[in-house]
């Protein structure tokens, strides 16, 4: 038995990556950033507004959060509609009282179906950011480009419709993309992508349609990833997000500003025994004094003028 | 296909020679961190796929990207506070891709050892010339970089065949981290007889079984590496034990992660007087000059006994 010839020669093997999209970067040997009244950490609270319809539409796999059961599968797209329906409410009461801002990666679709909803996310000045038709949407690996393009223009079409403003942000559904999307992002207008989880601050990425950049849109304090999929508890959760913000503190102080972004889940951070967590949390981030709460497009602003 | 992996007799953990570390220190103590490179678009290996989307599946490979751009620094920064040279389990092409983060480690006279290619190379379904053309690769790539010879093995991705083993001692290797069945080194047993050692590596304090596997927080990690040195520096008053860290940039080095992690390496080098704090290699070569010989007549007598 062997393994073809090919298996053991590397083509990439050189300097930086394997990939033409970004550079390699030390984050502690960049430029420092400088948030306003000299604040430690910029506070980014993204909250997802995502559809899933009751019919899946089957690419090669369906997004995270999507039906389970054979249809019509109740359980999980009422489950998600408390989201929507009550959990978000939860979330924007405890936003409001410490004054903090928020941004939304939100389905098309949701701004469409519950105008309510979207009227409570515009009066609260929250960020949209593009994230899809709806969770049937999703970018994959091989899928036709044109297809694609057309699934990028009706979100963002959709959205601006409903919302009045378009996107500069974008999300997508399930955290996919084909070898394609940053281009069409690009080309579409988008400045800046959520998708990456491999820096704890932006970086700039290239496609042959202009740049986009990488916003540190991690999974690491994502409520769903830690409660939901590692079935840890809301204490647990509290504690990390808290270590999290002390040691990216400290390193605000000696490499300049650094981001905590935090993204909730309406279905989970706002169910009623967990929303406590969210506001202890935040009450005892806020008391520092030392965070600046921001958007997403807000944090890209300063950090684009970082010398 | 064996029934028996056939690389060492069945030796139980009791009524061994004493091991006594240098220094007549009780448990030798090291850090492996993997400094590993995934390929965004590695070939097939028939018998594993390296990302479950199809490609560019960004989300995995991002992930673990974290680890060069962000979390390698602070985990060296942190070892460089207690004094701990790292001992790499290096995917040996990140001396091409990232010589920055290798002349660091090397500047520290931190360990390098090999863990293959990229960690989306396999070695299952390799001939033996294949296999060995892996290990030639991985002397002399570490050996140019850093004027190392490495002498030390953990498979990429732990994928083995039946020669692996055979093929470390011909490559006068001095020991392999592939084998999990003990907390003390022990000899191998190996076609042309020459020496080879059993590294302890624990797969169960790894921060990839913690986190992902058991998900855990980085609090019970914490707590359960503290436990883990309790145990194993009560042993080693009878027989010297050792206790490694495995660990992974992109996992240890998370902002929520660090914290908890600095008061391990508190406690752990806090015990002067019973504690090596070593290297892998440094381990190997004691355990072969100085117990090798004594572990081989007693497991030697354990078989006649047990016949």
């Amino acid at each position: 038995m062997s393994l073809p010839e090919d298996y053991l020669k590397y083509p990439h093997r050189s300097h930086g990556m394997d990939h033409q999209l970004y550079d390699w970067s030390n984050l502690f040997n960049r430029r420092p950033v400088t948030w306003p009244d000299d604040k430690s950490v910029a506070l980014w609270i993204t909250v997802a507004l995502e559809y899933f319809p009751l019919t899946p539409n089957d690419g090669p796999f369906r997004a995270p959060g999507h039906m389970v059961t054979p249809y019509p599968d109740y359980r999980t797209y009422t489950t998600r509609d408390y989201g929507n329906r009550v959990g978000v409410f939860r979330i924007m009461k405890v936003l409001d009282v410490l004054g903090l801002k928020a941004s939304t990666p939100m389905s098309a679709k949701t701004a469409e179906r519950y105008p309510a909803l979207l009227k409570a996310v515009l009066d609260r000045d929250w960020e949209i950011i593009g994230h899809g038709v709806d969770m049937n949407n999703i970018h994959y690996g091989g899928m036709d480009a044109e297809k694609e393009a057309q699934q990028i223009e009706d979100a963002l079409v959709m959205l601006e419709k409903h919302t009045g403003t378009k996107p500069a942000g974008w999300f997508s559904p399930a955290r996919s993309e084909s070898e394609n999307t940053l281009k069409l992002l690009a080309e579409h207008g988008v400045s800046y992508v959520c998708d990456w989880v491999n820096d704890d601050m932006p970086y700039e990425m290239s496609t042959e349609s202009g740049a986009i950049t990488a916003m540190p849109h991690t999974m690491e304090l994502d409520d769903r990833q830690l409660m939901i999929t590692l079935g840890q508890n809301e204490d647990t959760y509290q504690e990390q997000i808290l270590a999290a913000f002390d040691l990216l503190r400290s390193e605000g102080k000696s490499y300049g500003g650094r981001i905590l972004h935090l993204s909730l889940t309406p279905y989970v951070i706002g169910q009623p025994f967990r929303i406590h967590a969210l506001r202890a949390v935040l009450e005892k981030i806020m008391a520092t004094d030392d965070v600046w709460s921001a958007t997403g497009g807000e944090i890209l602003e300063v950090w684009r003028q970082r010398k | 296909m064996k029934y028996d992996p056939g690389l060492y007799d069945y030796w139980p953990y009791q009524n061994r020679p004493k091991i006594v570390w240098p220094g007549a220190k009780k448990v030798a103590f090291w850090v492996a961190p993997n400094i590993e490179f995934y390929e965004l678009n590695p070939p097939a290996n028939p018998q594993r796929k390296s990302w479950p989307r199809p490609y560019p599946d960004i989300t995995p490979y991002s992930y673990r990207d974290h680890g060069n751009r962000v979390g390698h620094w602070r985990l060296m920064e942190m070892m460089d506070e207690f004094g701990v040279r790292g001992s790499i389990s290096l995917s040996v092409a990140m001396c091409q891709h990232h010589p920055e983060i290798i002349e660091a480690c090397a500047a520290r006279k931190w360990e390098f050892f090999s863990h293959g290619i990229y960690n989306t190379r396999y070695i299952y379904g390799m001939d033996r010339a294949q296999e060995q053309s892996i290990l030639t690769d991985s002397i002399k790539t570490v050996e140019k970089a850093t004027g190392q010879r490495i002498r030390g093995y953990l498979a990429p991705a732990l994928t083995h065949t039946e020669h692996t083993i055979d093929l470390l001692a011909e490559n006068d290797f001095w020991y392999s981290c592939d084998l999990f069945q003990d907390d003390q080194p022990q000899p191998l047993k190996t076609k042309n007889g020459k020496k080879l050692v059993s590294m302890p590596y624990s797969l169960e304090v790894n921060d990839h079984y913690a986190f992902n596997v058991y998900g855990q927080s980085a609090r019970q990690y914490a707590d359960l590496l503290k436990r883990q040195f309790d145990t194993l520096l009560e042993e080693g008053e009878t027989s010297g034990t050792v206790m490694c860290i495995p660990l992974h940039a992109y996992l240890i080095g998370r902002a929520h992660r660090m914290g908890p992690f600095r008061e391990v390496l508190d406690y752990i080098t806090g015990h002067k007087d019973d504690v090596w704090v070593t290297t892998a290699a440094e381990i190997a070569e004691f355990y072969l000059n100085t117990c090798y010989d004594d572990a081989l007549k007693s497991i030697e007598a354990a078989q006649k006994e047990a016949s």
